[in-house]
């Protein structure tokens, strides 16, 4: 890039041209993260803001307001509240479990059942019928483009049906559901870098099949199945649209809970923003930390 | 992916005992009919032939569950080798099979129904009557107009995304701190987003948005009143939350570019502007497709921050497809219409793909 722009240097000196491009770059990138961090800098603060603060518009703590526990209070998870009695916090704590219950089980089911297909489909040919393995997988890659709202009357009335609606199990399985296409799609590339030679070695040492997958390919793919399970973990921590459609009381999640408060009442701003907060700070702290898995997730099978 | 011959090949005594494939066979055969004869037994205690007293279907569902087990075991045990090779994708595919292509039949029969959750009567067989209805539903063809203004704003989303991702691939400092921070708005929930942008930021009298605004001149801003403005409003947020997407699948093919070629291009005193336009952006036209191809899948399905923040609202202007149909079941129970939406949704989107990858294939070996 730096060599391209000293060429383009026709008609101002080379030194000058540069510096300005330079500026203009780290310009651009500093704008842009600004768009991206403000809205979460705005709800982290907006949680510590009274009233009138709300109403000034103040941003900056500490120079334009004094930070204040409110909304925290209000979630009974500020200092002094942490270790008293609360029914609000009760109430988060439960969505907040029920959300980690069903996203992480979702995740690992749609892993475990994804690793089992990609790896089958890149090792073996099979014939289902008039299936063969381009077949096989096109049926499972062809979910992706089905639209959730496809299912999700079908599923209102199979759910009432089954005893399914408003349980854990019933959000569990349709995540995993959605989910499912995405990890096929990441694990068949990790399996085809692996070289068959591995397994055939392996076998030749009197392994089985499963063996071998086991013992060999199963720690070698380790990084991708990690993406894998943190992208599926992100989309179903963040689901609204199934969970909205097919729980009520017991079983709903974060966003659910979210939804609900920002509707009837009057909006309580610092109460809001404090929950807005917790619920997108695991995922926020966990892409923080893992952040080369997530990408890596992400640009799997992008590129050839 | 190979359409004959195994990638592993592996040499295996494969002779299986005859007992052990009869066993195997029974096993199989048993499962399929103790599935059968459950769903048989629940359909007829439903139709109310005979009075068994079932609660619930659950117990078909326990069948299902007992028929994969017993179909997955007696695969291992009647085939040998090759069974325990199809034990990889009979998982997947069994689970599959029962989570959409059995609800997707089945919603194909509620679509051709009138059925009202919300009233007594059950569902009824109506033919083509949702059909007709749906044509002259302008309130469901107002969203599929919509939905088309939503995916061409992919466009500018790709733009966006295209250029960060040239910006993150240049020789910068502090690259982790920007590819992290220009991560983070993926990670959150659209439906966090939508107080956190649609109805903190952008409210009227004192969100940071509205203040921005109105220092530009702009005297009273109301983002979610003016049709045009609120579609906006909802392509901007949507764009916010999924532009790094884009942006890592564009940087990872960036990255993944061949450096002599650039190497090449510069020694012929190529510009900037020049590399980009006839180097870089004809090398990028795959992995352009592809992210295109995901973002519009992720875009066909923008529901969340409509249901939060507009309803659909102001006169429809922002309802999406999902939207509509959200509503139509919340606010009447109307399973089997809304049902008949979603199949045509459905049957629009699989065209319009097929077709675009159509183009897009043909376009790419024109390129090549």
């Amino acid at each position: 890039m730096t060599a391209v722009e000293m060429n383009a240097g026709r008609n101002a000196p080379p030194r000058l041209r540069r510096r300005l491009s330079r500026v203009a770059i780290y310009g651009a990138l500093a704008l842009w993260a600004f768009i991206c961090l403000f809205p979460i800098f705005w709800t982290l603060t907006t949680s510590f803001k009274a009233a009138p603060n709300v109403m000034q518009g103040d941003i900056l703590p500490w120079l334009e307001f004094t930070p204040d526990w409110r909304g925290w209070r209000s979630l009974g998870l500020s200092p002094e509240t942490i270790l008293g009695p609360s029914t609000p916090r009760e109430e988060f704590l439960k969505r907040f479990v029920n959300s980690l219950i069903v996203s992480v089980s979702a995740s690992a089911l749609a892993v475990t059942l994804g690793s089992l297909a990609a790896y089958g489909l890149s090792r073996f040919s099979y014939r289902f019928g008039p299936m063969r393995n381009p077949d096989i997988s096109f049926f499972f890659l062809s979910q992706l483009i089905l639209p959730p709202v496809v299912l999700a009357l079908p599923f209102l009335v199979l759910y009432r049906e089954m005893a399914l609606l408003d349980t854990q199990i019933g959000l569990i399985l349709l995540y995993a559901l959605t989910v499912l296409p995405i990890v096929i799609w990441i694990m068949r590339d990790q399996f085809s870098a692996v070289p068959v030679e591995l397994e055939e070695a392996a076998m030749v040492d009197g392994l089985s099949v499963w063996g071998a997958f086991a013992q060999i390919v199963l720690p070698i793919v380790l990084p991708g199945m990690v993406s894998a399970f943190l992208l599926s973990l992100v989309l179903c921590w963040n689901e609204y649209f199934f969970a909205a459609l097919l729980t009520s009381t017991h079983a709903n999640t974060l966003p659910v809970m979210v939804a609900s408060q920002t509707g009837s009442q009057g909006i309580n701003w610092w109460s809001m923003a404090a929950l807005s907060t917790a619920a997108i700070a695991p995922l926020l702290a966990m892409a923080i930390v893992l952040e080369r898995y997530i990408v890596q997730g992400m640009a799997a099978g992008a590129v050839k | 992916m190979q359409a004959q011959g195994d990638v592993l090949h592996i040499v295996t005594p494969d002779a299986v005992a005859p007992g052990r494939r009869r066993l195997g066979r029974a096993m199989m055969r048993g499962g399929a009919l103790l599935f059968a004869a459950m769903a048989l037994a629940q359909a007829l205690d439903a139709g109310g032939v005979v009075e068994i007293g079932f609660a619930n279907w659950r117990p078909t569902l326990y069948a299902y569950l007992a028929f994969c087990v017993l179909l997955c075991w007696g695969q291992a045990l009647a085939r040998g080798e090759q069974g325990r090779r199809a034990l990889f994708v009979l998982p997947a595919a069994l689970f599959v099979l029962a989570m959409v292509v059995f609800p997707l039949l089945f919603g194909l029969s509620i679509a051709f129904s009138d059925w009202n959750l919300a009233s007594a009567q059950g569902r009824s067989f109506n033919g083509v009557e949702n059909l007709r209805l749906m044509w002259a539903d302008p309130f469901y063809w107002n969203a599929m107009t919509n939905m088309v203004w939503y995916c061409l704003a992919i466009l500018v989303e790709y733009a966006i995304a295209f250029g960060l991702a040239l910006m993150l691939n240049s020789e910068i400092r502090a690259r982790r701190f920007f590819r992290v921070a220009f991560l983070l708005p993926l990670m959150l929930s659209p439906v966090a987003v939508s107080w956190m942008v649609g109805k903190s930021m952008m409210e009227t009298r004192f969100g940071p948005v509205a203040r921005l605004a109105r220092e530009l001149g702009w005297d009273n801003p109301a983002f979610f009143s003016d049709p045009a403005i609120a579609r906006a409003a909802i392509m901007i947020m949507d764009g916010w939350t999924w532009i790094p997407l884009m942006m890592v699948i564009l940087l990872a093919g960036l990255q993944s570019l061949d450096k002599s070629v650039l190497e090449a291009a510069k020694v012929d005193g190529a510009g900037p502007w020049t590399t980009f336009r006839e180097v870089i952006f004809p090398l990028m036209l795959p992995v352009t497709i592809t992210a295109l191809l995901i973002r519009l899948i992720f875009k066909l399905k923008l529901a969340d921050i409509v249901i939060t923040v507009t309803a659909g609202g102001p006169g429809g202007a922002t309802d999406s497809v999902t939207s509509f149909i959200f509503r139509e079941y919340r606010d009447r129970s109307n399973v089997g219409y809304g049902t008949m939406l979603a199949m045509f949704y459905l049957v629009v989107i699989v065209v319009a793909i097929t077709v675009l990858m159509k183009l897009a294939n043909r376009g790419l070996r024109r390129e090549m």
